[in-house]
């Protein structure tokens, strides 16, 4: 069936079809949610490998002799302390500290940072960088320069080590090099958003289709699956990965997400500083947690949170953890109450369940 | 994969009757929807569902939740609960795996047997989730 007219497609929507994949409306993407199982396609990635189309994600390339002002002034991690060929987890923020977006910086050159951003976001993401650009530099969106296939799981080094002579082992986690995969020119970065180890590699679209076969192929000896954005979603939650859409957006900050850590604040000045050194100084007023349900129950996305039985918060995300055979989630809970060890409940279809905050994350592979 | 002696709700429920008793589940597209399923719950109202309860056509008698989502599940008829299925609590996944068969959800005794003339039948209902996608 062919997707719907207004439904963007990646270069490998036909491969995902011919697997029989089910496919979803993911942001304005036909996507795939599932193959077989997101229960086992989850449980590949966290005991062997799974290979996962993300192409629909977005690329900015930020170029030209102040390109590192730029870089630095739009997002809120240290983009100064990168070396060349090194990622970092960061940031881009509104004047008042909200979240445009959450972003991976790759250090290309001197002169050059490259920035993979989420699919949804990328047009947004690209005018708003666009519109700071005070710097002698250039703003690109490049996202269809790029298919991306990420492969993850503790046997995805294995699998790509098949199909390039880089030296995987030699690259350390959240640094990237320009090589060869297959004989195709590619990024390989050595990143993920599954809570395993594994790399997510750039190519042209044109030659993701014949790749994408060659990594199945590549990893059949460790059983690897085609991975949908279902499994995804369990891996990143697992791990307490933030979704831009859910535990991120325009009305939250970093300090209330938990990532102060991806905030230098004595780096300079940047788009948002003000703002987060002012609610540092006062004080945030709700903080994302992490959830168990103690009762039988799912608490999802949007639920309601309740404290001492008056509402309180609310779910981010929240799903069976297929890895620990446990029903999470994260919420948003005013500051006091957000302390691990605290009963709440979450309303499930108009039914208070039990749950407790636990320590995050849900899931740390063992290094 | 549809048999063809059942009959089907635009809702996904199938039923197959048999004598005075239809025996109701979900299709094999609504499981297939849903993915990996972990809970199934009957519920009428705010009560729970049991053997001896009647229940309307197109009401509420219970819910399937996936990883994924949670869908409500729809009685295909009008009547009265003879039966659930019992083992569904302990191993949901086997709606997934047997959706037309072992993992049937409940049975009932029909009150109004003319209200199969509202549902569809296996072609129709093919029809109709080729047409839905």
């Amino acid at each position: 069936m062919p997707a719907t007219a207004a439904l963007k497609a990646t270069c490998l929507n036909a491969a995902h079809r011919s697997m029989r994949a089910k496919m979803v409306d993911f942001g304005g993407w036909d996507m795939p949610v599932q193959y077989s199982s997101l229960v086992e396609e989850h449980l590949a990635v966290r005991r062997s490998v799974g290979v996962f189309d993300v192409s629909h994600m977005g690329e900015i390339d930020i170029t030209g002799p102040e390109a590192l002002r730029l870089t630095d002034y739009v997002t809120t991690n240290a983009a100064g302390r990168l070396k060349t060929g090194q990622i970092h987890y960061s940031g881009l923020l509104y004047e008042h500290g909200g979240f445009v977006d959450d972003v991976l910086v790759h250090k290309v050159a001197e002169d050059h940072y490259f920035l993979c951003v989420n699919a949804s976001n990328q047009e947004k993401d690209f005018v708003h960088i666009r519109a700071h650009n005070r710097f002698d530099a250039q703003v690109q969106l490049s996202s269809d320069d790029y298919a991306q296939i990420a492969i993850q799981g503790p046997n995805a080094r294995a699998t790509l080590q098949n199909l390039t002579a880089a030296d995987l082992a030699a690259m350390r986690y959240y640094w990237f090099i320009d090589g060869t995969v297959s004989g195709t020119p590619a990024r390989i970065a050595r990143t993920g958003y599954t809570g395993e180890d594994g790399y997510e590699i750039y190519v042209a679209p044109a030659a993701a289709p014949r790749l994408w076969n060659e990594i199945l192929g590549a990893g059949k000896e460790f059983g690897i699956k085609a991975c949908g954005l279902g499994a995804r979603n369990t891996l990143r939650l697992e791990a307490k990965m933030a979704l831009y859409g859910h535990e991120i957006h325009a009305s939250i900050t970093p300090w209330e997400a938990d990532l102060g850590w991806i905030v230098k604040l004595d780096k300079g000045d940047f788009v948002g500083r003000a703002a987060l050194a002012k609610q540092k100084e006062q004080g945030i007023q709700r903080k994302l947690i992490g959830f168990e349900m103690a009762d039988r129950g799912i608490g999802r996305d949007g639920y309601e949170v309740l404290v001492d039985g008056a509402p309180a918060g609310w779910v981010t995300s929240g799903s069976p953890a297929p890895s620990l055979n446990r029903n999470i989630g994260l919420c948003y809970l005013p500051v006091a109450e957000a302390h691990v060890g605290r009963a709440i409940e979450v309303v499930i279809r108009s039914q208070p369940v039990a749950a407790v905050t636990v320590e995050t994350p849900f899931y740390k592979r063992a290094k | 994969m549809y048999p063809e002696d059942y009959r089907y709700t635009k809702e996904h429920e199938w039923v197959h009757v048999e004598g005075d008793t239809g025996t109701i589940g979900i299709t094999d597209h609504a499981q297939h929807e849903l993915g990996d399923i972990v809970y199934v719950d009957f519920k009428y109202g705010r009560e729970t569902l049991k053997p001896g309860q009647h229940v309307d056509q197109g009401k509420t008698i219970g819910s399937v939740e996936s990883v994924k989502a949670v869908s409500d599940i729809y009685s295909p008829v009008s009547g009265e609960v003879v039966d659930l299925n019992g083992t569904l609590a302990d191993a949901p996944e086997k709606l997934n795996e047997d959706p037309h068969g072992g993992a049937w959800l409940v049975k009932i005794r029909l009150s109004n047997p003319g209200e199969l003339a509202n549902l569809l039948s296996a072609a129709d209902y093919q029809t109709y989730i080729g047409a839905e996608k």
